[in-house]
């Protein structure tokens, strides 16, 4: 009954290309842009921020980094957290050595500098595949975390060993530091996660991403047809690494505002965005804003329901929600290895021809 | 005797034009296997190859060595009169050569129309900025390579299933939309790895016609390996027979039938 399609013909090859062919969605689009642009902005307290939207939106683009990476070129790597410490000590550094630009600039400049070393250790991934590379790029996770808590040149020889991010506004409204809004670091992380969405998504349906999904879905045949697997790979590489190194540094330094390599960036994080992009669909730029919506509702969800509802004691609630995470790994791996991404595919299909059964 | 050079005109009207690709005493050796034994044949422009023989007689490592994928141990591919140097299999696929699969390596994951368009890759040369923001060369890149696509699509008639994944397609579309991929390159050579394996009589019949409308259509030079006797000496302009390794025959569909050393490779021979 939901005939999203129906009348909806296209003429041109360019109307068949968009990122959203059908009139329905691209209308669908324009209001979440809307509302995210809009609307949230005057409605956000602390609360709903730091809780929910800023760990959101700065998880979507790690998502979106590692999904094009892992779920787009095939290649597993479990050195997201390393990496995301590269972008968040890169920033730190910019943004103590050039005080004077804008941090925008330095986030990007951030996200540039992680593509680089993510390519550097994207260099093992032309010999090896599969298992043996996720061990790889753990070397990366263990080796950046042990470089940024050793050379004290990445904290300025702080005695903490800590890195604080100084305040920094943009526009004369601060977005960094301890005197900021809700509204201003929200609207800020928007910004980069719709740029970040954007471009992955173009990248995704062109020539690059046809490559990348050549590469996972057989390399032989790939080379065969034309595809340079060394270009191919290195260059999933460095966009994921740009991606993931704006999450880092967005992460430090509008979302923590303090932070060290050990406690922020270890190995946890690593699995966190996997788990994301596992849950919300391999291979899907929606699937990585559904599973990074999903992994930090669920923390929020459970705490509403079990500490102030039910009364338990936090620590359980805690325990709860690491069983029902690693359970949930477990049925989307077994049941939809393609997540929630495919689960919303089939429930549009169905809902086409629902309630009639033909 | 036919120089290298020359064209000739077939007797459905066909012109033949000058060698292309020439073998020079290939041999390709797996450790101590010998699997290819000093053959020497080549393929001329615009004509239908078959190279046929019995299992395990090299034909698919022949293709192989053309495509690139494996380096012959002694010999020389010649490519256009030159001799080709040791290189990649992609830049191989860079130079106009293009092919299918014994086993189907389609990708899996990706729709039709996208495994289509990637075999238009050499064709792109926009960069990844221009990709990331859509813009300029990069959407004009696309449109263009899209319509050339489309016509390939339009012409194995595999419009119904172009936004359909891969992997929901039986074997019979799976291997037309291989060819699709290989072809939709405008390749110079475009080689055939048993195209008609596992397919029933009407599907052969269906994948012989594109065969040889492609040839007639596009031009294309076409080097094939069939099991499919009927097939072959019904397609082919010329025929190479492989058996253990080497050439034991190399001539038009009518000469291979008189063959004496053909047919005790697929009879037998008495040994008395």
């Amino acid at each position: 009954m939901f005939y999203r399609e129906a009348g909806d013909f296209k003429t041109s090859y360019t109307d068949d290309n968009q990122t959203f062919p059908i009139k329905f969605d691209r209308y669908r689009y324009y209001v979440v842009l809307t509302v995210a642009f809009g609307i949230i902005p005057f409605l956000i307290n602390d609360y709903w921020a730091n809780a929910f939207l800023l760990p959101f939106l700065i998880y979507s683009i790690a998502a979106i980094g590692l999904n094009i990476l892992t779920g787009y070129c095939g290649q597993v790597s479990l050195g997201t957290g390393g990496f995301m410490a590269v972008g968040a000590y890169a920033c730190y550094k910019l943004m103590t050595a050039f005080p004077d630009v804008n941090i925008f600039f330095h986030v990007i400049a951030a996200g540039g500098i992680t593509a680089i070393v993510c390519t550097a250790f994207g260099l093992p991934s032309l010999r090896i595949k599969g298992f043996y590379l996720a061990v790889a790029t753990l070397a990366a996770q263990f080796f950046l975390v042990w470089l940024f808590n050793k050379v004290s040149w990445f904290y300025n020889y702080s005695a903490s060993g800590q890195i604080n991010a100084p305040e920094r506004t943009v526009f004369g409204v601060p977005v960094t530091g301890a005197n900021t809004e809700a509204w201003a670091t929200y609207l800020f992380c928007l910004v980069f996660l719709a740029i970040s969405a954007i471009i992955a998504r173009n990248l995704t349906r062109g020539m690059q991403g046809r490559k990348w999904m050549a590469i996972r879905d057989m390399d032989i045949a790939a080379e065969i047809i034309g595809v340079n697997p060394l270009r191919a790979k290195l260059s999933a590489f460095a966009v994921s690494g740009f991606f993931i190194g704006i999450s880092g540094a967005l992460f430090f330094a509008v979302y923590l505002g303090a932070a060290e390599a050990g406690d922020s960036f270890g190995i946890q994080k690593s699995f966190l965005v996997l788990f994301m992009i596992i849950i919300g669909g391999l291979g899907s730029i929606f699937g990585s804003f559904a599973g990074a919506a999903f992994l930090v509702l669920l923390p929020v969800a459970l705490k509403l329901v079990g500490v102030d509802f039910l009364g338990w004691p936090t620590d359980i609630v805690a325990h709860i929600q690491l069983i029902i995470v690693g359970a949930l790994i477990i049925i989307f791996l077994i049941a939809e290895p393609h997540g929630i991404a495919q689960l919303w595919r089939v429930a549009k299909e169905k809902l086409r021809l629902w309630p009639f059964p033909h | 005797m036919l120089d290298s050079t020359d064209s000739y005109v077939t007797d459905d009207g066909r012109t033949i034009g000058g060698v292309v690709m020439e073998m020079k005493n290939i041999t390709l050796r797996f450790g101590g296997v010998v699997a290819i034994k000093d053959i020497s044949f080549d393929i001329r422009e615009g004509e239908i190859r078959a190279i046929i023989g019995p299992n395990g007689a090299g034909k698919s490592s022949m293709l192989n060595v053309i495509s690139g994928f494996y380096v012959p141990q002694e010999g020389q591919v010649m490519f256009h009169g030159k001799p080709r140097p040791q290189m990649k299999p992609y830049e191989v696929a860079q130079q106009g050569i293009a092919r299918t699969f014994q086993n189907i390596a389609l990708f899996e994951g990706m729709t039709v129309l996208d495994n289509v368009m990637t075999g238009r890759l050499n064709k792109m040369s926009s960069g990844l900025f221009a990709q990331a923001i859509w813009r300029g060369k990069a959407e004009q890149e696309e449109i263009e390579n899209r319509e050339k696509a489309e016509k390939i699509i339009d012409f194995l008639e595999i419009q119904h299933i172009r936004k359909t994944p891969v992997a929901r397609l039986p074997y019979g579309l799976k291997k037309r939309v291989e060819l699709a991929r290989a072809l939709v390159s405008e390749p110079s050579i475009l080689l055939l790895d048993e195209p008609m394996a596992g397919m029933n009589v009407e599907e052969k019949e269906d994948m012989s016609r594109f065969i040889l409308d492609v040839n007639d259509e596009f031009g294309a030079t076409i080097a094939l390996i069939e099991h499919d006797m009927g097939v072959v000496m019904d397609l082919s302009d010329r025929v190479v027979v492989m058996d253990y390794g080497k050439k034991i025959g190399d001539g038009t569909p009518n000469d291979i039938r008189n063959n004496q050393a053909v047919i005790d490779a697929y009879l037998g021979v008495a040994h008395d």
